[in-house]
């Protein structure tokens, strides 16, 4: 892991004026802590990727295919004719720059081909040179240039530096998403071979093991036994959650990020508690036992084949319908592509809550239901006992991640939840919350430790506003409803606002839900004292 | 050096069309020849764009969702931000066609050592955007007056309306000003703002520089050397029923405009000018975020290899069964 400098050393030297020489001619320079590793060809392999080999981003030669630039030219004809959205957004930015400072990355990082109008010239320019007439002609005037190694080197840099948040899309006056571009900038380097470990093996692993950690059936029903045996330490209930089991009314999916590291278990117990509290009739896949998919960051067709697990599943096991658990790029898949891709979903029922009798309205075709949607259903209807007091000692705030914010619109609910099972809820401000949030920094398959100094600069927007109402409002806790976020954001909050925890939604409803035969909670569910208990003996616990 | 090629581009089309007209008398070629033939390369290069486009199939419906989603009826939805209805998302895009609405949102970055970053109040391009559309529009429709007789009700109305200020004679036009006025302000926003600076191209400063000649020698043709109206609209109602006549005497100053304007139709269709038919298009705005609710169907949707359940109990089945898990085949 690359070393990152202190919090106040690493953006005093970041100012956002650009260098002297014209972007075409500044090189990259791969620094670490800027840049993920490269890919191994074990994972390349599983998955059938091509140029499978051993190579990293700071050698010379990246060992491309001979025919390299064929390949390119070739990726990129085919989705210019596959993708309106991408030959559009070729074709018609004004470079008015309304979308330049909208970017984390060059917030915090002030290097201009951050921004992300100069990110999608990285790429416009060599589609001008080949695919239209002015670039033809004009070249370099019309802002075309010749590809080469150099030029490859780039867009392997700064596509690994664009979260596919999707920020610069809202303020753009033509919708132009450069996470679009992204994703086929990502397509077209993958034709290469050019990819990095921490996507290509969630991707391998994924694809042969159901999950990303590649926890295997027997040891994925372990660990979600280990949580139940948590819960009853903390409540005296004791839950038993069910697997692989066909006829259960409900398939629940969840990133396996929850079942896997802290803080996301403790997210992952509220689930469990939720679901035996209404007695829900539910099951565990451990086939699908994947929310998350960075086929997304790979490809189309990488993300068709591993989200094709959801309703095979489904249909294996006979449920009527799919519950699914807190994740960001997760639902963005099944809000914009998985009806389209893996549907029709015509074995499945029209989701209607068992609890509630709520059909389901907004997830008629898909068939698949948010468990924040489903339990925000259950709070109006009063099904629910919650006690809001045992949160009291926190005081929360909420990161709207980009995906459900801005490929879903996913915002009331999640705050509807929080103002029912904490008293002290505190919201950042407005040009920082619900369409407008900002990143974590770490999305999009760049979680990873020796990128560690990009993530912080790219988090820092984020950690900023959090910062605004750690000092206003007191707020500990950064409530969130997405497993990368419950993964990234703790290191970003040591590092920028240390004294704020992260937590998923559904860990503060399981510590306020008010369960059947439950002794007196005096933690909550990471043992921390509640509020009043401090004092009480929980040795015995 | 951006600037310099593109200033010197249009210094030279303005060069061509002053030489051609006053020193080698090519009257027609400026007058009829070229007009006619930017306006073909104008029409035919804007529907062949236009049909590229829509051309290209739209996979997935990935409309940015700018607000509440359609969730129970107790939840407010955002439709003109988030729209579920066809009806909606001719709403929005209304919005966004007319007053920009996406551009309004615009704030400006500032980030201070501490770190601190806040985000200020910033609807000057949004503001000059709008003035410059607007009165490139009115300016336009204005126009239509040379082409048409007799001169139709709105085109009255629009010179009444935007002339309501009756100062001087010929009475000063609004748009004239706002028109120069804004385009000097994209201008100066390009080169006064570093990043601007950094962006642009040759391509974004060449359609300043040639609108900025366009409204100047429509001003001057207008306010201080007085061409001969007359002749003028006899030559544009030429052009306008297929009959070309170039009357003698109208000044050199109009071929030159009309040169521009030329110009400025030959290139629209194959430059960013495009983006007027492009927004119609976008698909993160003129699609519905209904995509749970109604399936989007690919039209090349092809089926992709997978890693079935049978070939993952296969892997997995004598562990799935020591461990108590259901299992298809024993
Ligand atoms: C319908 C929605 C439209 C939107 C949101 C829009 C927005 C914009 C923006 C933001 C710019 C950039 C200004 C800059 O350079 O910084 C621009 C430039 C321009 N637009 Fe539009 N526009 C629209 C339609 C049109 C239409 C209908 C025309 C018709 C002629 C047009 C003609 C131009 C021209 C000539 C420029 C050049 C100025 C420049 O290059 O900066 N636009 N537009
Ligand atoms: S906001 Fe849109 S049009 Fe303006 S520079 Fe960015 S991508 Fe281009
Ligand atoms: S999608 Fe997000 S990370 Fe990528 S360029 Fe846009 S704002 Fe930056």
């Amino acid at each position: 892991m690359a070393s990152v400098p202190k919090a106040n050393e690493l953006i005093a030297g970041t100012d956002h004026k650009p260098p002297k020489t014209g972007w075409m001619d500044t090189p990259v320079e791969f620094r670490p802590g800027t840049w993920c590793y490269s890919g191994k060809s074990k994972n390349l392999e599983v998955v059938g990727l091509p140029n499978p080999r051993e190579w990293s981003p700071i050698d010379d030669d990246w060992k491309l295919p001979e025919n390299w630039k064929e390949i390119i030219f070739e990726g990129l004809r085919e989705r210019i004719h596959k993708y309106r959205s991408f030959q559009l957004f070729m074709d018609i930015c004004v470079r008015c720059g309304a979308c330049a400072d909208k970017c984390h990355f060059f917030i915090g990082s002030g290097d201009p081909k951050n921004m992300p109008v100069l990110r999608a010239e990285l790429l416009r320019s060599v589609y001008r040179k080949d695919f239209t007439l002015a670039g033809k002609i004009l070249g370099k005037m019309a802002g075309a240039r010749e590809l080469t190694e150099d030029v490859v080197k780039e867009w392997f840099f700064y596509f690994f530096q664009c979260t596919e948040c999707r920020r610069c899309s809202v303020f753009c006056p033509y919708g132009i998403d450069t996470a679009e571009i992204t994703i086929i900038g990502r397509e077209l380097l993958n034709l290469l071979g050019l990819n990095i470990d921490w996507i290509t093996a969630p991707v391998a692993n994924c694809y042969m093991t159901g999950n990303h950690l590649g926890i295997q059936p027997h040891a994925f029903k372990d660990m979600i036994e280990f949580f139940v045996e948590e819960i009853e330490e903390v409540t005296g209930v004791k839950i038993e959650p069910t697997f692989n089991r066909k006829g259960a009314e409900i398939l629940f999916i969840t990133p396996s990020g929850d079942v896997f590291a802290d803080p996301g278990t403790y997210t992952l117990m509220g689930y469990l508690m939720l679901f035996h509290e209404i007695g829900l009739d539910y099951t565990w896949s451990t086939y699908a036992s994947e929310g998350g998919n960075f086929g997304l960051f790979t490809s189309h067709e990488m993300m068709k084949r591993l989200n094709s697990k959801m309703y095979a599943e489904a249909k294996r096991l006979g449920v009527k319908w799919i519950l699914g658990g807190e994740c960001g790029h997760m639902w963005r898949v099944i809000n914009q592509y998985m009806d389209t891709m893996n549907g029709p979903a015509d074995f499945l029922e029209e989701p209607v809550s068992p609890i509630t009798g709520t059909k389901f309205e907004n997830a008629k075709s898909t068939k698949m239901v948010h468990l924040v949607e489903f339990t925000a259903d259950l709070i109006k209807h009063g099904k629910l006992k919650l006690d809001k007091s045992r949160n009291d000692h926190l005081k929360v705030t909420f990161h709207d991640s980009c995906n459900p914010a801005r490929a879903m619109g996913f915002f009331e609910e999640p705050r509807y939840v929080l103002n029912n099972v904490c008293n002290h809820f505190y919201d950042m401000p407005p040009n920082t919350i619900r369409e407008q949030t900002f990143c974590c920094g770490s999305g999009s398959g760049l979680n990873t430790d020796e990128y560690m100094e990009m993530r912080m600069r790219g988090g820092l927007p984020r950690a900023n506003a959090v910062k605004h109402v750690h000092e206003q409002h007191g707020v500990n806790m950064l409530s969130c409803i997405c497993a990368i976020d419950r993964a990234v954001l703790p290191p970003l909050m040591n590092y920028w606002v240390p004294g704020v925890d992260v937590t998923g939604v559904h860990e503060l409803v399981g510590n306020a839900l008010v369960m059947e035969g439950e002794h007196e909670r005096t933690t909550d569910l990471r043992g921390e004292p509640l509020e009043g208990m401090e004092d009480s003996d929980n040795e015995d616990l | 050096m951006g600037i310099k090629f593109s200033l010197l581009a249009v210094l030279a089309l303005v060069l061509v069309a002053f030489l051609g007209v006053e020193a080698i008398g090519m009257n027609y070629l400026f007058g009829v020849l070229v007009p006619y033939l930017a306006f073909f390369l104008f029409l035919t290069g804007f529907i062949y764009r236009i049909l590229k486009w829509a051309r290209a199939p739209v996979p997935f419906r990935i409309p940015t969702t700018s607000g509440q989603q359609k969730s129970f009826s107790w939840v407010k939805q955002n439709k003109l931000d988030n729209p579920s209805t066809k009806l909606a998302t001719v709403g929005r895009m209304a919005l966004e066609v007319l007053l920009f609405r996406s551009l309004f949102k615009n704030t400006k970055m500032e980030f201070r050592q501490g770190p601190k970053i806040s985000y200020q109040w910033e609807k000057w391009l949004w503001l000059a955007g709008l003035a410059f559309h607007y009165s490139f529009f009115i300016i336009v429709v204005r126009h239509l007056r040379f082409f048409m007789e007799p001169v139709p009700g709105f085109v009255h109305l629009t010179e009444s309306l935007d002339g309501f200020l009756q100062l001087g004679l010929p009475g000063l036009y609004i748009t004239d000003l706002l028109f120069l006025a804004a385009v000097t302000y994209l201008f100066i926003r390009r080169v006064v703002i570093p990043q601007m600076r950094y962006i642009s191209l040759p391509a974004d400063y060449f359609p300043l520089f040639l609108l900025f000649g366009l409204g100047v020698t429509g001003v001057l043709m207008r306010y201080f050397t007085k061409v001969d109206i007359v002749k003028v609209k006899e030559l544009a109602m030429g052009l306008a029923t297929l009959h070309p006549t170039v009357p003698e005497g109208i000044g050199v100053l109009f071929f030159i405009h009309l040169f521009l304007v030329s110009t400025l139709m030959a290139y629209f269709p194959f430059s960013k000018l495009m983006h007027l038919g492009g927004v119609f298009l976008s698909p993160t705005r003129n699609l519905p975020n209904d995509s749970r609710i109604r399936r989007h169907i690919n039209p090349w949707n092809y089926p992709v290899k997978v890693h079935t359940y049978e070939e993952y109990e296969d892997d997995f089945r004598e562990k799935m069964i020591e461990a108590g898990l259901p299992v298809e085949k024993e």
